[in-house]
């Protein structure tokens, strides 16, 4: 067991998948002997060769798209795309390909690669490398949707992505790459992907988050437990697809006032589907409408400006209490 | 001194070996046994006519659109007989005469343009790829096998192929520039066949040639006659050679021309004119290479007769054999499997849910 952060829990991940199996391998810009722009790989090279930490050329299409190519000869490529931001340029092979492959060829080709990427705002970064766009995977059938929220479920679910039989693209916040260490154990564990967790119990209100705005949602939920004694159910995505919709259901039909927090743009983001399933099972249990405490229709602004679009802890609890008061 | 030249390699090959009239220059003809030549002529024949039967059957609707391959057959042909069985084949959507070359049975291919993705699986004994469609999108994946060939220590080879439009993707730097980089065991076909729907060659790139583009990326390129099944596979054997031995991947410009539509749904006479289509078939690269196969007495008009008649037989025998499995694949509930390993619940709801509710229309 030892502290980590997210960022030296991926690592840990990577180092041990590695170790296990030779098949698995690392590429990406700057993942070799820079260790990667936010460190995710560093030491790998040292430890595996540059066979199988490459430094590719500055290229995002031709990252995944080999990554397609050797998993039809049974490697388990992990690619590293340096920001989500710049992952529309492999749009096409995520889309075409590596989501389709399987279905295409009847299952002759299986695609067991893990596409990484850091995601979301908050770190005072240029343009293009604050976005939070899992819509866009998650919309497109074939592929898998991960975002952990914390250095124990990052490490456990990096594993899992690595292992399983088809394509997940996962995203990493850079706002809790660092932010706070968690215990994780030594030896690897894994999370099933298409799983969500219930990571505070409460019986007034169900607040539903992932990734970077889990810890968010917890101080709100503090907040209201302090300032109101609202007691908020916690539901940790940590899978946005395929979405699992057990946990909320359960919760929401328990508690009847719903919050769904995300950074990603509200309209046609995931806690529309959210919403969507809440109303198709759970209507008649709902004692007020759902809100959605997200980032707003417009493009994430320059840093300066950036904590005024992310949902922050207060605009969870207003949310909340709108949840809990409206009529 | 302030200004001086750069040496770069720039001279780049054009080989031709059999003229239009089935003329070969004796030096550069390939070493081949009969029965491989023989063999080569009848997947290129076998391929023309099963071409044209799939066009027909489209005309009728029988099948859905797809992309003929009339007039790049010595282009395939030359290029994929270089490949051992075990090496790997990564096509586009054009590659019929490939694709039966490596054993993809006809009744699959029709199947596939008949509308059942069925039809793509590949046969285990093949390591292919199915169809990409999205233009040089299947690049990347031939640069990728490479990878894990030379990764894995495994003497195979990929060979991928795609067209003159295809050059000015950005996937088709991508992947030249990430091969020559790693030096992976891939050989890039290019069939320039002039035409990417209606947009000409010289409007795609400024370059003289495409073969020249592999200088950029430091690997060797050459361009040949692809209506020459000779010249075609003496650049290919060199390809093939080259990547075996782990000196790394080739660009192979074959000068080649669509005798027939982009696809079913395509009117070329829009675009380009009937005399331009008549030159090119004068250079048509099957009936060349029979008029030097009679003329070494390697073939006779009376075995180019049985052999119409045996493929006619076998093309019809495919086709009652897509019929007969079109049939059975009447359940619309298939399209839901291979999606993922294993269905995600709410989408084995919704097969289920489809399944009811088709139930309910009956």
């Amino acid at each position: 067991m030892a502290e980590l952060t997210m960022v030296e829990a991926l690592n840990l991940a990577l180092r041990q998948e590695m170790d296990e199996d030779e098949s698995v391998l690392v590429l990406g810009e700057d993942v070799g002997v820079d260790g990667g722009v936010f460190r995710v790989t560093e030491g790998l090279l040292d430890e595996f060769g540059e066979e199988r930490v490459i430094d590719t050329p500055l290229a995002e299409s031709v990252i995944v798209g080999s990554s397609v190519g050797m998993v039809a000869a049974g490697l388990r490529p992990v690619c590293e795309l340096q920001f989500s931001g710049f992952s529309y340029l492999a749009m096409h092979q995520l889309e075409s390909h590596a989501s389709r492959l399987r279905w295409r060829s009847r299952g002759r080709y299986g695609v067991p690669l893990v596409a990484r990427m850091p995601y979301g705002a908050g770190v005072r970064a240029l343009e293009h490398h604050s976005e939070s766009k899992e819509t866009y995977y998650a919309h497109t059938p074939g592929l898998k949707m991960v975002i952990p929220s914390g250095p124990r479920n990052a490490r456990a679910l990096l594993v899992s992505a690595i292992r399983d039989p088809d394509p997940v693209i996962f995203f990493e916040s850079k706002l809790a790459y660092r932010a706070f260490r968690e215990d994780v154990p030594d030896d690897s564990e894994t999370i099933p992907i298409g799983e969500s967790r219930r990571i505070r119990e409460g019986d007034d209100l169900t607040l539903i988050a992932y990734g970077g705005m889990l810890r968010r949602t917890l101080e709100a939920a503090d907040q209201l437990a302090e300032e109101d004694g609202i007691e908020a159910d916690v539901i940790d995505l940590l899978t946005i697809s395929p979405l699992d919709d057990s946990l909320f259901t359960e919760s929401a039909r328990r508690t009847g006032r719903v919050v769904i927090v995300h950074e990603a743009h509200r309209s046609f983001g995931p806690a529309g589907e959210i919403m969507a399933r809440l109303i198709e099972k759970s209507f008649y249990y709902l004692e007020a409408p759902i809100q959605r405490v997200t980032g707003y229709d417009i493009h994430v602004p320059f840093f300066a400006r950036e904590q005024a679009y992310l949902p922050s802890a207060d605009r969870i609890v207003a949310g909340a209490r709108e949840a809990m008061y409206a009529r | 001194m302030p200004r001086e030249k750069i040496n770069i390699p720039c001279e780049i090959d054009h080989l031709s070996i059999l003229s239009e009239d089935g003329e070969a220059d004796e030096e550069l003809v390939p070493d081949l046994a009969e029965d491989e030549l023989l063999r080569m002529h009848r997947s290129m024949l076998l391929t023309r006519r099963f071409d044209e039967r799939m066009l027909s059957l489209q005309r009728q609707g029988q099948i859905g659109t797809f992309a003929p391959v009339s007039g790049q057959e010595a282009s395939q042909i030359g290029a994929i007989s270089a490949l051992d069985q075990e090496d790997w084949l990564v096509p586009a959507f054009r590659e019929t005469a490939a694709m039966l070359w490596r054993g993809t049975p006809m009744a699959g291919i029709l199947i596939f343009n008949g509308g059942y993705n069925e039809g793509g699986r590949i046969p285990d004994d093949q390591n292919d790829f199915p169809i990409a469609v999205p233009v040089a999108s299947q690049l990347p994946h031939a640069a990728g096998i490479g990878y894990a060939m030379k990764y894995l220590d495994d003497d195979r080879v990929v060979m991928t192929f795609f067209g003159d439009g295809a050059t000015s993707e950005g996937d088709f730097h991508e992947s030249l520039n990430f091969a020559g980089v790693f030096g992976v065991p891939v050989v890039f076909v290019c069939q320039n066949n002039q035409w990417a729907i209606s947009t000409p060659r010289e409007r795609q790139s400024k370059s003289k040639t495409l073969a020249q583009k592999a200088v950029a990326y430091g690997i060797p390129g050459i361009q040949v006659d692809g209506n020459d099944v000779f010249a075609v596979r003496v650049a290919a054997n060199e390809a093939v050679e080259r990547a075996r031995e782990g000196d790394g991947p080739t660009l192979i410009e074959c000068v080649t021309y669509r005798l027939s539509v982009h696809t079913t749904a395509d009117d070329p006479s829009k675009y380009r004119s009937e005399e331009e289509v008549e030159e090119w078939e004068a250079r048509d690269p099957i009936t060349r290479f029979q008029s030097y196969l009679i003329d070494r007495d390697l073939l006779t008009e009376d075995d180019i007769e049985s052999l119409e008649s045996e493929i006619k037989d076998e093309i019809d025998d495919a086709w009652d054999e897509a019929k007969a499995t079109m049939s059975d694949l009447g359940d619309p509930d298939d399209m839901f499997d291979h999606v993922y390993a294993e269905l995600p619940p709410y989408v084995q709801q919704q097969r289920e849910n489809r399944e009811a509710s088709d139930g309910e229309d009956d």
